[in-house]
């Protein structure tokens, strides 16, 4: 506990003034609008609103529409998650054996962290673009077996590895670090026992890893909700027929081109009730190892 | 809250980092030639998994239209890469939109540090009841990424003040007002298609305040009492003390926000429509028309590949160079 | 240079109080070291009079001024800090210079300064070093430069030999004692160690659970301790404790194995038929044949110390020590007397633990005249 504190608590206050009346603006009075707007009945920006109870979530959840945007949400969650943690694991567990190239490895896996979501979206959609790029070979070879412009699944395959492949560089550090900060002595131990690398992988840095990566798991799971916007909006609009049609997609679509307001605040409820129940359970995880003050 | 930013908040789970970063720990007497070679090609396939898309772009950049959508594919390397750059820096006018992506991005990275810092400045080193909530106020609202409140923030951004309007109606303060003067209350400031409006709501911060803070832990009191014996105030123990010493912390957060701010995208899209004022990883989206309407003549995928390589290039550089900075900040919010 | 005042000084923690209404007169160019255990209030008090703790109760004054509600900057004070509180991003000048660069010294003026006393605690060719490539004594020495260019009425030191090893103790020890020598200003000192206490202080305090048990010259402190607790806290090897009755037609203290322990007649009369603890230095007894010597007991182990050898006995359960050149070794559990000279006897009420001394001058009346003053 801090003892040595200034006295001027007016300047305290001017200093955390600017970051309270920011997060009043555009946070926290937005997210009130949401909340009140899922619950009325609302002309956009202004006009009178009538009370709507839970009518826009009942209608949501009664639309078949709605929960097929659901299911391809966490079609999309497990398969970047799945995909990209794995990939970073594997990674990591052999950059930390430190061979030689070490520092060039890891420079290597780290970089992909810096490109743009819009720039990897383009990227992809170019590389299994049907007609052009590498897949062209495919359907050369057997004819027009990859079509995502049109084959639901194809999307959805290439929005997950697009995905994944964006999460591999951040996975990848937290799972070094985390093996990192394994104590070098343990793994003496076990060598002085006698267990060879792949033993002490399994015997030794992965259960060590579990706090690791779990805090992985809570992240990715979350960002596949939220920060998937730009690979979608960029590879394949939310198609075909809605395919990759996710949750964050479906708010902005209904929202901004569709102009329904109060459905897409309801969506953007439900999301938020999404966020923070995974926000907690990260909290909840982090409170057994942390102290506030 | 994107995931370039939610990092630091949470990496307190892991273990406190060793005080100094080691180079390389020297590895064990092992003698083991088959396992070695297995974790080189999983490794290079790892690089080659991660670099091969990237070479595809970039290959895909070099060429001409032609070769870029002949069949059979090629994916080798060609000549007119420079044409393409070309094309793409002056045909969709990248040089203004470079130049507001580095205002945002720099905007944000400033933004966010210095609103970081003193938030965080004001909320460790005085003692006042406050202190608490006011960093609860601020860690909450990673619970609220910009994609869960669109709509809203979007409304807020065409008139940042109506909250205040809208509370002032609301507890009858504008009704008073207009009963007393006459003067009918309309607040009202526009942020779209401003620099303000990119700017402004990205700087709140839950991460760099956490950060911060826990820098500021950090500080061992007899610092502070020291400053206090040598007559500092709290603003000069700011900024000649905690500024200089969180030099490290800077440019850990300097490198993720811009990173993080070069690549917004949804909150661009949605409030600028003023070419003027266009980022580039907005453009990127209207170089290859929408998959579900591929009519419009052949697509030029070689110069969308080499728009893209321009957008990912600066914060690649600036990941690269800062590796060391980034990674840290990234992972440990502790020194 | 000034004197300092502390009166009826309270310090609240919420609901605890952890010091209970202290008073103490500093005289001006005084060493004044408090001494006491960690947890007897003696940083908190010294923190009071730098201005970094506020305080609850009483007042301080500083050369007559009242400054309880003034800034640490207002009070002219300087402070050597435990663990030094160097600015760890500004070189060895910058941190000497800080003082007067917040005070808007010009730079000119300010380097002239810092570079003559950092040349007179022998630190002018670390200048432009950064404090963490310097050693632990050359860490101390900025941090007392830093204390020493303000020219402060009042020198505050918070336990600053602490982190050093126990050679550089000694060594920094002497170094403040010739500077304070040299300057003159008061000089308020914060240990536990009692050996820096008893080598630098003019006067010394002690303090025990927030209350000030005796202010005395180190003598006094050691020769006539005021209460059980500063008897036992003062002296290495710890003062020996035994409890009995005092006899005055023995002219003797009796104790619960029926042995005898002499006191000077004027001691056994005043205090006839009270129960005591008898407080025996090590260093005051001497062994002696079983059977001769007031007490009997049996003998422990034995303690090499170089020029001394310590004989650790036991008499009937209590331990008891003596400390003496000429070095016996004997078996355990053998028999051995000790004797003890009337003069070397401090008495001790059982129940306050106050001294208790026959006539005129007696410690215990002292020291509350001492406090008031």
């Amino acid at each position: 506990m801090r003892r040595a504190y200034f006295k001027n608590n007016w300047i305290a206050a001017a200093l955390v003034l600017p970051q309270l009346l920011i997060i009043f603006v555009f946070f926290y009075w937005p997210t009130s609008q949401a909340v009140f707007w899922s619950l009325t009945f609302e002309q956009p920006w202004g006009g009178g609103n009538d009370w709507a109870g839970l009518h826009h979530f009942r209608e949501l959840l009664s639309d078949s529409l709605y929960w097929q945007s659901v299911r391809v949400s966490l079609v999309y969650a497990a398969g970047t998650t799945v995909l990209g943690m794995g990939l970073a694991l594997i990674l990591a567990l052999f950059v930390d054996r430190q061979l030689r190239g070490y520092r060039q490895y890891r420079v290597g896996m780290i970089w992909p962290y810096a490109v743009a979501a819009p720039a990897i979206g383009l990227a992809f959609r170019y590389i299994f673009n049907p007609t052009a790029g590498v897949m062209a070979y495919v359907n050369q070879v057997w004819d027009g077996i990859w079509d995502p412009i049109l084959t639901g699944w194809h999307a959805m395959a290439m929005i997950v590895i697009a995905g994944a492949w964006k999460n591999i560089a951040y996975n990848f550090i937290f799972f070094l670090a985390g093996l990192q900060s394994i104590p070098r002595s343990l793994i003496e131990a076990s060598a002085m026992d006698g267990s060879g690398v792949m033993r002490r992988m399994r015997d030794i840095q992965l259960p060590l890893l579990t706090p690791t990566f779990f805090f992985i798991l809570v992240i990715n799971i979350t960002d596949s909700f939220t920060d998937s916007f730009g690979i979608v909006d960029t590879m394949t609009n939310g198609g075909p027929a809605r395919a990759t049609n996710l949750m964050v997609y479906k708010i902005y679509v209904d929202g901004f081109e569709g102009q329904n307001y109060s459905s897409a605040a309801a969506q953007s409820v439900i999301l938020m009730v999404l966020v923070i129940l995974l926000t907690f359970v990260q909290f909840r995880y982090i409170e057994r190892r942390v102290h506030y003050s | 809250m994107t995931q370039a930013e939610l990092p630091l908040a949470t990496s307190e789970i892991l273990p406190a980092p060793r005080r100094r970063t080691r180079r390389r720990r020297p590895g064990l007497v092992e003698n083991t030639p088959w396992m070695n070679l297995a974790t080189h090609a999983i490794l290079i396939s790892g690089l080659l998994l991660l670099l091969g898309p990237i070479y595809l772009v970039f290959a895909a950049a070099t060429q001409t239209v032609q070769e870029v959508n002949q069949i059979p594919p090629n994916l080798s390397i060609s000549s007119h890469f420079w044409e393409n750059i070309s094309e793409a820096w002056f045909s969709r006018d990248f040089q203004s939109k470079f130049i507001n992506s580095a205002i945002v991005a720099s905007g944000v990275v400033i933004g966010k540090i210095v609103i970081a810092c003193i938030t965080a400045f004001g909320i460790v080193f005085f003692d006042h009841r406050l202190r608490m909530p006011i960093f609860w106020l601020v860690f909450i609202t990673l619970m609220l990424p910009l994609e869960v409140r669109i709509v809203p923030t979007y409304a807020v951004a065409a008139n940042a003040l109506s909250p205040f309007q809208a509370i002032l109606d609301w507890t009858g303060v504008s009704w008073l007002i207009n009963a007393v003067s006459g003067v009918e209350l309309a607040l009202e400031w526009n942020m779209l298609n401003t620099y303000t409006g990119l700017i402004m709501p990205l700087i709140a911060t839950a991460t760099g305040t956490f950060l911060y803070r826990q820098f500021f832990l950090t500080i061992p009191d007899e610092l502070v009492e020291a400053a206090k014996m040598d007559g500092a105030g709290p603003l000069r123990f700011l900024r000649d003390v905690l500024v200089p010493l969180s030099a490290t912390n800077m440019a850990a957060l300097a490198t993720i926000m811009f990173v993080s701010g070069w690549n917004q995208f949804l909150w661009p899209l949605l409030i600028i429509t003023d070419p003027a004022h266009e980022v580039v990883a907005v453009e990127l989206r209207s170089l290859i028309p929408n998959a579900n309407t591929t009519g419009g003549g052949i697509p030029k995928w070689n110069v969308a590949m080499a728009a893209s390589l321009l957008v990912m290039l600066p914060p690649i550089v600036v990941v690269v160079a800062m590796q060391r900075w980034f990674v840290r900040g990234l992972i440990s919010t502790e020194k | 240079m000034a004197d300092i005042s502390i009166r009826d000084v309270r310090k609240v923690y919420g609901k605890d109080e952890v010091i209970h209404g202290v008073n103490l007169a500093i005289h001006n160019g005084e060493f004044i070291v408090i001494l006491g255990p960690s947890g007897c209030g003696k940083s908190t008090l010294l923190r009071m009079i730098a201005g970094l703790e506020d305080i609850s109760g009483g007042e301080i004054a500083i050369a007559g001024t009242v400054v309880n509600d003034l800034e640490p900057r207002e009070r002219g004070c300087a402070m050597v800090f435990q663990n030094y509180a160097l600015y760890p991003h500004m070189t060895v000048g910058g941190n000497i210079g800080y003082a007067l660069k917040v005070a808007g010294v010009k730079r000119a003026e300010r380097d002239a300064k810092v570079r003559a006393v950092a040349r007179s605690v022998g630190l002018e060719e670390f200048i432009d070093r950064k404090p963490g490539q310097l050693s632990g004594g050359q860490r101390q020495r900025v941090a007392m430069a830093r204390a020493i260019i303000r020219e402060p009425k009042v020198f505050l030191f918070d336990e600053p030999l602490s982190n050093l090893d126990a050679k550089l103790r000694v060594q920094m020890r002497h170094e403040i004692r010739r500077i304070h020598n040299r300057i003159g200003a008061t000089s308020v000192f914060v240990t536990h160690d009692q050996h820096e206490g008893m080598t630098l202080a003019d006067r010394m305090v002690i303090m025990n659970k927030g209350t000030i048990d005796q202010v005395g010259t180190p003598e006094e402190v050691y020769n006539r301790p005021a209460t059980t607790y500063v008897a036992g806290f003062i002296g290495s090897p710890a003062m020996n404790f035994l409890s009995g009755e005092v006899r005055a037609g023995e002219s003797a203290v009796a104790l619960a194995d029926g042995s005898r322990i002499a006191l000077t007649p004027a001691a056994a009369r005043a205090f006839d038929g009270r129960l005591v603890q008898i407080g025996l230095r090590p260093e005051a007894l001497a062994l002696c044949a079983p059977g001769e010597g007031a007490l009997r007991a049996r003998f422990d182990f034995y303690e090499e110390m170089g020029s001394d050898g310590l004989h650790h006995l036991m008499v009937e359960d209590v331990p008891l020590s003596v400390l003496s050149a000429h070095k016996q070794r004997m078996p355990e559990g053998q028999e051995v007397g000790v004797t003890v000279p009337p003069e070397v006897v401090h008495l001790f009420d059982v129940e306050s633990g106050q001294r208790l001394e026959a006539g005129p001058g007696a410690v215990a009346t002292i020291k509350r005249m001492e406090h008031a003053e």
